[in-house]
């Protein structure tokens, strides 16, 4: 568990990474010459950071005939969310709802 | 014909017989998939229906497919939304995969139309549902959001 989180946040820790993340999530299920389009970056490279994208589980890839067709898998990001940013979260509602019975304990009184 | 699809992975700790079983088992699924529950006999041909507790109908179909612990396919269309339910069957496919200590759970959401509502709107709702498998089979526990149908839907 700890080292497939480790994975997701490494592999958002690049930004052309984040960038293509981004361009399935405004289109999903792209093929790598639509995910080239338009980009700063070589075929090669684009390849590179797909490869680690879902080496860490935030891509998957459905064949089509012969054509890749990469998908944008939130699953892990939520799972990170749920696990590990909740816990602050809860920390935090715990406290505003301590506040909310002090307060109302001392209106009471 | 364009079609819209997504596409969920998660790895799950735990064996492919109790994934199997805790995919189709209302014991399991009215704890993580929003209190709702399968009506099936899950026979390939068979219909298929997940019931809300109000007791309304939530999606409905047919077993298209079934390899036990390994591939489960099923013909989807929404009953509780008037226009996703016009979008007619979507097809839900779940793939179970042995790797390691682990159980890698594919589901994906597909229908032969553009742009549709049904299974754009799904998607919001699916990572929370895995996540929530996912806890439920590791810790015991699922997350509390997907513990009851949402309301007001």
């Amino acid at each position: 568990m700890a080292a497939d989180h480790d994975k997701v946040f490494k592999a958002l820790a690049d930004p052309a990474r984040r960038l293509l993340l981004d361009r399935l999530f405004a289109e999903n299920g792209q093929a790598l010459g639509a995910l080239c389009a338009g980009l700063d970056m070589t075929r090669q490279a684009v390849t590179k950071h797909l490869a680690v994208l879902e080496e860490a589980n935030l891509i998957a890839v459905v064949w089509k005939g012969r054509e890749k067709l990469h998908y944008l898998n939130p699953v892990p990001i939520q799972e990170i969310a749920d696990r590990w940013i909740a816990k602050f979260e809860r920390g935090r509602l715990r406290l505003l709802a301590d506040l909310k019975d002090k307060l109302e304990g001392e209106s009471d009184g | 014909m364009a079609d819209t699809r997504s596409v969920f992975v998660t790895y799950i700790r735990t064996t492919p017989t109790r994934l199997w079983q805790a995919l189709r088992d209302p014991e399991f699924t009215r704890r993580y998939w929003f209190a709702t529950r399968h009506e099936s006999d899950w026979t390939p041909g068979s219909p298929w229906r997940l019931m809300i507790p109000d007791g309304r109908v939530a999606h409905s179909g047919e077993v298209l497919e079934v390899v036990p612990e390994r591939r489960l396919v099923l013909s989807w269309r929404a009953e509780f939304n008037a226009a996703m339910h016009a979008e007619g069957h979507s097809r839900v496919t779940f793939e179970l995969e042995p790797v390691g200590e682990s159980v890698r759970l594919t589901v994906t959401h597909e229908i032969d139309r553009p742009d549709s509502k049904l299974v754009k709107t799904l998607a919001h709702g699916w990572p929370h549902l895995l996540s929530s498998l996912k806890s439920l089979l590791e810790t015991g526990e699922p997350l509390t959001e997907t513990s009851r149908w949402p309301k007001g839907m």
